[in-house]
């Protein structure tokens, strides 16, 4: 381990370190879509008010190619001054290895504890009773978005839950609709399983399987019926020849198809189509069956520095993100929700205000990244991908796929 | 001890006679040490580095926490590689076989003396400038059954004509091996038009004279005697065939489903994607296997046999 570090960091070294002047922080993330870019520029506006210089360090790709990219910078000895990862497991072996800065004096002068909600959010941040990381919002998987225009071309009522929307599917599709837009990529199938697991099994199966990896249970009848379910969609989306979730959601925005499985961020894509929530489209979380939401979402980590100063900039940071004003500012235009119950979001749409009842009155879950590593996240992610693309694999061969998967998940 | 104490005679005697051995070209010996040294940290050592850590249950960082063959295990367990091995296999054979022949053939028809002959083995040469990503992505717009070929086709009015290859888990290995080959095949046949005129004018003057027509000429008279050129575009082919990435990244991401996997794809989601740098090792060793079973046999055949010469 010491070798390794230290070969990466003499690598590295020759590439450049730069000397960071004092209140110059590089901030690492991968918002680059333009929603995302409007909404970092909240976080640094707010950053250069206090007197600092924020460095962008933007990596395109998304979460799966800034990664590495991130990991290999702390563990190569040339360190960013924050970084955005997701809720959960992902810096869990980065911190067990001494290379994330301890925010713990910060989290108490600040009250965290007592503010941010769900405390489960606190709670993927510490680990051993230490705070490693400040969590900036909340996102959603749990929604299906509905297409007024295409429930009225095929002349049936827009569906209110899953099984009133499986009964609506023969209609459009003699209409001509694609029932269910679906993206081909592997995180968007196991996305959407997972949001029909939630629906259909219970939220108590749910959580015996994601959270404790109880293998029997995803064996179980309950799980079952998931299956069976997922293997209908399958037939339902078999028609959506598209590869990523924007041009799923478009299908919805345009008509084409009649709903999509997708989180909360694809309500970023009905507002650039000028789309009112209500009127064009509707929202149903938990598939309108279970109303409840997991609380996936950001959070910012701080390398370790040997630079006081730098040290002292990054607990500042860390701080001002779970500040209400930054909160406010930076979910309106992320459109995500916001991690502590105390702000006011007036100017949220209906959407938004729907997702945070639902948050005020407790029925949430937590994420998959922050039940399950990455490695098992990739394995489910493979199977459904495949399942979802290939209709000779029954829904009960899946099941035992995935119960088997469960049974090795660490 | 006895083998040691000859082997120090023999140097002894050696020693008096003519300079030590070691000593021999001693500045473009100490020119090497570089080189050497690259060799053995670089390629050897890290090498060895991988194949130690595909033992350990390393996660996102490595740690020597051995496990034995529990990585391997799981390895071929996974439906993923297995459909990985027989994509490469496929996809490997097949670009093989079109990329010589059509490489061979563009070049023997570019060697009847023809007009425009620079023209053409530019056009044929151009895909090979072109990075996989974008070969891929043209591709990929190209087979696209709603922009690409098959709506031109029923744009011309045959309504019913489908050509989706992307889209179809049977065959979509061969429409990542259309664009494979597209890119390829230039480059190899300008190797085989360089064989092609080092071959002696005499050859073919002795040919006529003797009534063989020109098909036959190739086959059994050039063919052979370009065995070196045809190595080289072998071992071209075969190193571009087990780094296929790029091309299923930009055509079709592995999809539809997981029908268009490569193994090193497997080996970069799996090190980086899922943070677990064991398996993703273990992957790679396994490619490394397939390399030296390939390998060992064209080596020996290559360098071995000259000792009997």
């Amino acid at each position: 381990m010491k070798t390794f570090k230290t070969f990466l960091a003499a690598t590295t070294a020759i590439c450049g370190a730069t000397a960071v002047s004092a209140t110059e922080l590089e901030v690492a993330h991968w918002w680059t879509s333009g929603g995302e870019a409007a909404a970092v520029s909240k976080l640094a506006e707010a950053w250069e008010a206090a007197g600092n210089t924020w460095v962008d360090g933007a990596i395109a790709g998304g979460g799966g190619t800034a990664r590495p990219v991130m990991i290999s910078r702390i563990t190569g000895g040339d360190p960013m001054g924050a970084f955005q990862f997701n809720h959960g497991r992902q810096a869990e072996e980065l911190i067990e290895a001494g290379l994330l800065l301890d925010l713990t004096d910060v989290a108490e002068a600040e009250g965290w504890k007592d503010i941010i909600h769900p405390t489960s959010l606190l709670d993927s941040c510490t680990v051993d009773g230490r705070i490693y990381c400040a969590p900036l919002n909340i996102h959603s998987w749990q929604w299906m978005w509905l297409s007024h225009q295409a429930y009225e071309d095929a002349g049936v009522a827009v569906p209110t839950n899953w099984d009133e929307f499986v009964a609506s599917a023969p209609a459009l599709e003699a209409a001509g609709k694609v029932p269910l837009a679906m993206g081909q990529q592997s995180w968007q199938s196991a996305g959407a399983f997972g949001v029909m697991a939630v629906a259909i099994a219970g939220v108590d199966a749910w959580s015996e399987v994601t959270v404790n990896k109880n293998a029997e249970v995803a064996a179980g009848p309950e799980y079952a019926k998931v299956f069976q379910a997922a293997a209908a969609a399958r037939e339902l989306s078999a028609n959506s020849n598209v590869q990523d979730w924007n041009q799923a959601t478009n299908l919805v925005i345009t008509g084409k198809a009649g709903a999509q499985i997708m989180g909360d961020w694809a309500q970023g894509e009905f507002q650039v189509a000028g789309q009112v929530a209500g009127e064009d489209y509707t929202c149903l979380p938990g598939l309108g069956v279970n109303e409840v939401i997991s609380t996936g979402g950001d959070a910012f980590y701080f390398p370790v520095n040997k630079d006081d100063a730098v040290t002292a900039a990054q607990k500042e940071l860390a701080a001002l993100l779970v500040k209400p004003e930054t909160q406010v500012a930076f979910n309106l235009a992320k459109g995500s929700l916001p991690i502590r119950g105390d702000v006011d979001l007036a100017a949220a749409n209906d959407c938004m205000k729907k997702g945070l009842e639902i948050l005020a009155s407790g029925n949430i879950l937590p994420d998959g990244n922050q039940t399950l590593s990455a490695d098992t996240t990739t394995q489910l992610e493979d199977l459904m991908v495949e399942f979802w693309n290939d209709t000779s694999i029954t829904a009960e061969e899946v099941q035992e796929n995935y119960a088997d998967i469960i049974s090795k998940a660490d | 001890m006895a083998v040691v104490d000859e082997g120090a005679e023999v140097s002894a005697s050696n020693n008096s006679g003519r300079p030590i051995k070691l000593f021999r070209n001693l500045s473009s010996k100490i020119a090497a040490i570089p080189m050497i040294l690259t060799t053995l940290v670089i390629f050897v050592g890290c090498t060895v580095w991988t194949i130690t850590y595909s033992f350990t249950s390393s996660k996102l960082l490595p740690k020597t926490k051995f496990v034995g063959f529990d990585q391997y295990e799981r390895l071929w367990g996974t439906k993923r590689w297995l459909v990985s091995i027989e994509n490469l296999f496929v996809y490997g054979i097949c670009s093989l076989v079109l990329t010589l022949l059509i490489g061979f053939t563009l070049a023997a028809l570019l060697d009847r003396k023809i007009r425009f002959e620079n023209t053409f083995r530019t056009i044929f040469l151009y895909p090979f400038a072109l990075s996989f990503v974008v070969t891929g992505l043209a591709w990929q717009w190209i087979l696209n059954p709603e922009f690409g070929v098959q709506n031109i086709v029923r744009g011309w009015g045959w309504e019913s004509f489908t050509f989706d290859p992307l889209y179809n888990s049977d065959i979509v290995i061969y429409g990542i091996l259309i664009a494979g080959i597209w890119q390829g095949s230039g480059l190899i046949m300008v190797i085989m038009l360089a064989g092609l005129r080092g071959i002696d004018e005499d050859i073919w003057k002795a040919a006529r004279v003797d009534g063989i027509g020109p098909v036959k000429t190739y086959v059994q008279i050039i063919i052979p005697m370009m065995k070196p050129v045809f190595i080289t575009a072998l071992v071209l082919i075969a190193s571009g065939i087990i780094k296929l990435y790029d091309l299923v990244v930009a055509q079709t991401s592995g999809g539809p489903g997981i029908s268009s996997e490569v193994p090193a794809k497997y080996v970069y989601d799996y090190t980086f994607k899922a943070q677990n740098l064991g398996q993703g090792f273990a992957a790679s060793t396994m490619m490394l296997v397939a390399v030296v079973i390939i390998l060992i046999p064209y080596v020996y055949l290559q360098f071995g046999g000259r000792k009997n010469d």
